[in-house]
């Protein structure tokens, strides 16, 4: 699978609660290019190591956004821990993706 | 394809349909679709909380449309507004090759459907707003009327319920005509209509009597006390009843029903009373629409109908103002109350009935448990008699007779006694001019004894006297005694007796 993968996750932090999230763009979209920039900003400043992100670019894999019930992009999808969360949109509403991640900014 | 965003799901920044027009061009090569429909795509759009963001979305599906090969489209949207002034996707109808409105308004607290081709391009089309309904048949569009009317007109009659009523319409109503019966409450417009259906059914024929606000038990119960039996009719299923509410059921449902009725049926006789209930919900002008259309639909199927229409005041012209069918009504009959002389008395009146002559005459109609009649026509001062008036004339009218009859008796008898007397003297007279015959008999005999018995005495002077030759003198009075011979009785005698031979024989 040609998959996009972004793999941050630290060994040393076991203890910390690893965040799964995907997320759904179209490649050459301004919005996913966007949505990218700002998640990878605040997966910085808020997660430092403690994630893990799959990019899924649905111009090349349809199936599996109509599979993972995807409607729009760019469109994140927070996998673990629970409760799951989708977020839409290019992400430049801060406080409303950390509330999302449940992430304590 | 579910493309509802679930509510848990957060909004944060833009986003677009890249990826959903994606997924859709991967299912669609999946299935082999040809046509695709976007149901309420301004549900997804109006998150975006930017018109400008919106139309830019809207032409990404256009140019995916083009770009895919689709054979059709069909975006379906709310907009804002009324047609005329659509505050968002106002650009969608530039986009688009065609356009459909579709309306949905309270009047009188009953929806009403409307559609609407606001444009199509390439394609003439009606231009007008028509009502929708949708029914358990499904949807149903009145269609635009015909420009042109094509309806064949029937010469075969008939009956309109009972005889009298017949000649005053020149002999019935038409086959596949229209009859329109006015009145305000209680003029007995279903006891007409109801022997109207009543002799349909004697004919044979299948009937619908569609009541609105009434039961058909309750109709079948009151017109039995005045003659009309339907049950036999219903049992044997050439009558069909049936009777709709009119509250809160749109005018469009009605004639939706209706036509369900028709095609269930298939009446050659229909019966609707009051028609004019189905302007009670929805608006007259939608009622007014539906009366026209289904009217229509009736003379297109050939059904012979007759509606009933209630008018608030006892004028016929007030019709006019309600339902307006009386304008396209074949035959219109109006019932009314006539107060005259402390009674109030059923009138009938045509109006007007195409194609035929018709009484121009306001007769009584009188109900009786033997059904409705009509009274014989006494007028008097130019008016019509009703009730206890027609009533007295008729009693005055028959007196009148026995009086005739006595004064003609009188004059006969007056005449008889001279002709009598007449009579006698001619008698009389008969018997003179009979002993006159005799008389005069009598005296012939007399005169031709009187000569006979001259000229023997003639002769029997010559003998004595011997003067001349007696031959010669005797001879001519022989002669002559001869020629008088026929005259007498011995002449007679001896004819007499030829014939008495020959009977004898």
């Amino acid at each position: 699978m040609a998959r996009k993968k972004t793999n941050r996750a630290a060994p040393d932090a076991a203890a910390a609660t690893v965040v799964v999230m995907v997320l759904y763009i179209t490649e050459s979209g301004p919005n996913s290019v966007r949505a990218i920039a700002n998640l990878e900003a605040i997966c910085e400043e808020h997660l430092k190591d403690n994630f893990r992100l799959e990019i899924v670019d649905v111009l090349e894999y349809p199936r599996r956004a109509l599979a993972d019930g995807i409607v729009v992009t760019p469109s994140l999808a927070k996998v673990s821990p629970l409760p799951t969360a989708t977020v839409v949109g290019n992400l430049s509403d801060k406080s409303e993706l950390l509330r999302a991640l449940g992430i304590r900014g | 394809m579910d493309a509802n965003l679930s509510p848990d799901v957060v909004q944060s920044g833009e986003f677009d349909l890249r990826g959903l027009l994606a997924m859709l061009k991967a299912k669609k090569e999946e299935i082999g679709a040809r046509w695709i429909v976007f149901d309420g795509i301004d549900v997804l759009l109006t998150l975006l909380h930017d018109p400008k963001s919106e139309i830019r979305e809207i032409y990404r599906i256009r140019a995916w449309l083009a770009e895919n090969e689709v054979d059709g489209a069909i975006i379906t949207a709310k907009i804002d507004g009324d047609g005329s002034q659509i505050v968002n996707y106002g650009f969608l109808q530039f986009m688009v090759d065609c356009v459909i409105g579709f309306e949905r308004r309270l009047e009188y607290g009953v929806p009403l459907h409307r559609i609407q081709i606001v444009k199509y391009r390439g394609s003439a089309f009606s231009q007008g707003e028509y009502p929708v309904s949708f029914g358990p048949g499904g949807m149903e569009i009145a269609p635009p009327e015909p420009t042109e009317i094509k309806q064949v007109a029937s010469s075969e009659r008939v009956s309109a319920g009972f005889e009298r009523l017949d000649t005053m319409l020149g002999g019935g109503l038409f086959r596949g005509s229209s009859t329109l019966i006015t009145g305000v409450p209680g003029t007995s417009k279903t006891t007409l209509s109801g022997k109207f259906v009543e002799a349909a059914c004697r004919r044979g024929e299948r009937t619908l009597f569609v009541s609105f606000d009434e039961g058909p038990d309750r109709i079948v119960r009151n017109l039995t006390s005045v003659g009309i039996q339907l049950k036999a009719h219903l049992k044997s299923g050439v009558l069909r009843m049936y009777s709709g509410r009119t509250e809160s059921v749109g005018a469009e449902d009605h004639l939706a029903k209706l036509k369900a009725l028709i095609r269930e049926h298939q009446p050659r006789c229909m019966v609707i009373d009051p028609l004019s209930a189905i302007a009670k919900a929805g608006g007259l002008a939608a009622a007014r629409s539906v009366a026209n259309r289904f009217i229509y639909t009736a003379k297109d199927q050939k059904i012979t109908v007759v509606v009933t229409a209630i008018n608030d005041g006892d004028e016929p012209e007030t019709e006019s103002t309600d339902l307006q069918i009386s304008t396209i009504a074949d035959t219109w009959i109006h019932l009314s109350y006539l107060i005259r002389g402390g009674e109030r008395n059923r009138a009938l009146t045509i109006i007007k009935s195409r194609g035929t002559w018709h009484s121009n005459q306001v007769r009584e109609l009188i109900l009786s448990d033997a059904g409705p009649m009509l009274a014989d026509v006494y007028t008097a001062g130019g008016e019509v008699l009703m009730g206890t008036l027609r009533w007295e004339k008729e009693n005055a009218e028959s007196a009148k007779t026995v009086q005739r009859r006595a004064e003609i008796d009188q004059k006969r008898m007056s005449l008889e006694l001279p002709e009598a007397d007449t009579r006698a003297r001619i008698k009389v007279l008969e018997h003179d001019l009979e002993r006159q015959r005799v008389e005069l008999a009598t005296y012939s005999s007399d005169d031709q004894a009187r000569m006979v018995s001259s000229s023997d005495r003639e002769k029997t002077l010559l003998r004595i006297r011997s003067a001349d030759p007696a031959g010669h003198a005797g001879n001519g009075a022989v002669a002559a005694l001869e020629k008088h011979h026929p005259s007498n009785g011995s002449g007679k005698s001896s004819k007499k007796n030829k014939t008495e031979a020959r009977d004898g024989t």
